[in-house]
């Protein structure tokens, strides 16, 4: 087995026993790891009893993984996974973090952790030797005090190595907010998916991994040495407009060029504010350009700093999606209070896509006068940081309105809707339980078309969506490779060139069918899992849709008056259930199981058709 | 002539493909514990580079009871491996306990400049950053204040940017 030591780490956290879960070398041939990987091991071990099991109970196991190109393509990322609380299904989610090296250098593949802690504790994994030891002191903490204090900690408690990195959750991941990410390096969140909620159920505070061994060896190490070089020079060359600006560029491109971008929880997606842009946030609140992830030559973070009643922020870019959800969605173009927001997103441990997402939503119920002052306890305004700061803190604590928001988009639409007794989920800008991404659909001017969010395996996540032909870099086949792989979006080329670093790591000699294959299968399987939903949603061909407003027209901008239209989505629908070989209820045929070599999981398909 | 790796903590991205490209030549893998440049990056976004720093008096070398280390014509610390017996004797007398001893690996760790041509400086300058650069080695011992903790290195960046406040 080249690539790969063949072997996870699982730990019990009632007992703190840890042992090995070998893993043949043909799941991973099937599934690469990450994304795919849990999949593949989450569908057989819970099998028909998937609906039942909850995901924020102690059972649902959280995983950690890597995959074959993890420290050998250039750029990391740390696979985050389990059942999701959001959408009931695996959602595969990515965070840039040190771990998945630490990990590889420990002679594992990822790390999986099952029940739960009695009282807040964090893990320490040594070589493959695991350390579970109380996490009191930090309980409560998120952003730079708790990584200052957690160092200092591992240094006393376990002789931890100066810089030992680790992933945490914040106080809304403690609280079990649906919204909350598992959180890195300051301003690095897997989102998508709400598995610091998972964490916190589980009262892990943190997770830190040292390594002291080389990574895999693989197939072809001389090949490697030389194409590693030139592709991060190739990547440098390419990215070089992110390694200046980074996806805050997004911040005026999006904004005003393509005009897909949220404004005001989607009432609009234009804006012409030009401070509100990359070269605004630069001048007024880079401190440090650029910054990078391990192994990476792109560099796309900045790191943010603003003061402001004596308080200190310090946050990365924002990244595009930040400036979006917590800048323009919420009515706020000024790029020093939204790196405030972002900073305190961060500090609380939220997902700020799925948190701004939720806080649009509410000020536009406030708006409406569906929310009042008596309830929410104050007013909620476009554009006024103070009560913005004040309900994300809200959300994070689970205090007054914040305890309905905490439940994320979806839920707190059908909460809401059922105690004022009219539809509120027209204002829901989510599929399938997971918040759109910062990137529209109406002008047509962006990457997602109109059926991406609507069939995505993932929901609204942006870095997950459906698209024709379905065998390409445009599609959700794509990113669920790129989520098993494990890779960073931003320092991939091109499929090809993807393959063939694959298959010199692993000696598979795979070709691009073969390849595509892998994602279809997991697409496949993650679909099939979402049908079976969990205990509070499941998911059904009416739910294969855009959320309502992505229907009605741009009201302001270059694309005023342009939309999607019905017919359209259930065409594009149609097509996409047959070339990827679903029914026309959107459920995976058998054939189309046996076919991707899936076919243990065929009687599943009995409960789906329940 | 005696070169030296400047090295910028300003300009230092945190990347690490400084330690990926060591261990690639050195121990043909990726084996970021084996490189011979490390960064630490305790406070986000605030690295601290960490590397011998060819001091003046070379400390490690007139500590090594047994012969194993000497200068070379570019100024590095030459390691011979058979002669080695990794008793940690350089690591003590070094001022920021810079050689590395890692279980299953015979010889002390220390940057040998790669024969005068540094892979890290060479991948730095490629991909823009910067961070590390090849100059003359700089005169006396004022470079052995590059060696301070890589913890305290840190808290002094972070109140460097944050203000005294911190």
């Amino acid at each position: 087995m080249k690539g790969f030591w063949g072997r996870l780490l699982e730990v019990d956290l009632a007992t703190g026993v840890a042992h090995v879960l070998e893993i043949p070398e043909k799941a991973y041939r099937m599934f690469l790891g990450g994304r795919g990987l849990a999949t593949y091991l989450l569908a057989k071990k819970y099998g028909e009893k998937w609906r039942l099991l909850d995901p924020l109970s102690p059972e649902n196991p959280l995983m950690l993984l890597t995959g074959p190109l993890t420290g050998y393509y250039p750029g990391v990322k740390l696979s985050v996974t389990g059942k999701s609380p959001q959408s009931n299904s695996v959602v595969g989610s990515v965070v840039s973090s040190e771990v998945a090296v630490e990990l590889k250098a420990s002679g594992f593949d990822g790390l999986v952790l099952k029940g739960g802690c009695e009282k807040p504790c964090y893990i320490y994994v040594e070589n493959g030797r695991v350390h579970l030891r109380d996490a009191s002191d930090i309980w409560g903490l998120g952003g730079l005090k708790l990584i200052k204090k957690f160092h200092s900690i591992l240094k006393e408690d376990v002789n931890g190595e100066p810089g030992t990195p680790f992933v945490y959750i914040g106080p809304a991941g403690e609280n079990k907010v649906r919204t909350a990410a598992v959180m890195s390096k300051l301003a690095h969140a897997a989102g998508y998916g709400g598995y610091g909620a998972v964490m916190g159920v589980k009262k892990v505070k943190a997770i830190a991994v040292k390594g002291y061994g080389s990574l895999p060896s693989i197939y072809d190490p001389e090949s490697l040495s030389s194409l590693f070089r030139s592709t991060l020079r190739n990547v440098r060359e390419r990215m070089k407009r992110f390694r200046q600006w980074g996806t805050t560029e997004g911040t005026w491109y999006t904004g005003y060029y393509l005009s897909s971008m949220p404004v005001r929880n989607w009432q609009e997606e234009w804006h012409d504010v030009k401070n509100f842009s990359h070269v605004g946030f630069e001048l007024e609140t880079w401190v440090k350009n650029p910054w990078a992830d391990w192994g990476c030559p792109v560099a796309c973070m900045k790191l943010s700093l603003v003061k402001r009643e004596g308080e200190v922020y310090v946050t990365d870019n924002p990244d595009y999606e930040m400036a979006a959800y917590l800048g323009s969605n919420l009515g706020v173009f000024n790029p020093k209070e939204t790196v405030l927001l972002s900073s305190l997103a961060d500090e609380l441990g939220l997902c700020g896509i799925q948190t701004g997402n939720v806080m649009g939503f509410a000020i536009e119920l406030y708006e409406k006068g569906v929310l009042t002052r008596d309830e929410v306890g104050y007013e909620l305004k476009w554009g006024d940081v103070e009560c913005l700061a004040r309900l994300m803190r809200d959300i994070a604590h689970r205090r007054g309105i914040g305890e309905v928001l905490a439940e994320g988009t979806y839920r707190a639409a059908r909460i809401l809707s059922e105690q004022k007794g009219v539809d509120l989920t027209r204002y829901a800008v989510q599929v399938k339980g997971i918040t759109v991404g910062a990137h529209g659909v109406r002008s047509r001017r962006d990457y997602p078309q109109p059926i991406s969010y609507a069939l995505s395996a993932q929901g609204g996540d942006h870095t997950s969506v459906a698209g024709f032909p379905v065998d390409s870099t445009e599609s959700e086949t794509w990113y669920a490779i790129l989520d098993s792989g494990v890779v960073c979006m931003f320092t991939v080329l091109d499929d090809k060139g993807l393959l063939e670093y694959l298959n010199i790591i692993t000696g598979w000699g795979l070709n691009l069918n073969e390849f595509y294959s892998i994602g279809r299968r997991i697409i496949t399987l993650q679909r099939l899992l979402l049908s079976l939903g969990g205990p509070d949603a499941e998911w059904g061909v009416r739910d294969d849709d855009n959320p309502p407003r992505f229907y009605e027209p741009l009201p302001t901008g270059p694309y005023r008056g342009s939309s999607i239209g019905r017919d359209e989505v259930e065409e594009l629908k149609k097509k996409y259930y047959a070339e990827i070989g679903w029914d026309e209820r959107g459920i995976p045929t058998e054939e189309t199981l046996r076919a991707l070599g899936l076919g243990e999981f065929a009687p599943l398909l009995n409960q789906v058709r329940e | 002539m005696p070169i030296w790796i400047l090295r910028d903590f300003s300009k230092c991205s945190s990347c690490k493909l400084c330690e990926i490209v060591c261990s690639l030549k050195h121990e043909n893998m990726v084996w970021p514990e084996a490189a011979r440049i490390r960064v630490y990056e305790i406070i986000p976004g605030l690295p601290v580079i960490s590397l011998c720093v060819q001091c003046d008096d070379y400390p490690c070398v007139s500590s090594c009871p047994f012969q194993a280390l000497s200068v070379g014509e570019h100024g590095e610390v030459l390691v011979d491996k058979e002669k080695c017996t990794m008793c940690g004797a350089c690591v003590t007398a070094c001022p920021g306990n810079i050689p590395r001893i890692l279980p299953g690996k015979q010889g002390v760790i220390i940057c040998n400049l790669c024969n005068g041509e540094p892979e890290c400086v060479k991948v730095c300058s490629e991909m823009g950053y910067h961070a590390l650069q090849l100059v003359n080695k700089p005169e006396g011992g004022v470079v052995k204040n590059y060696l301070v903790k890589p913890e305290e290195a840190s808290t002094k960046l972070l109140v460097k940017m944050m203000g005294e406040a911190e």
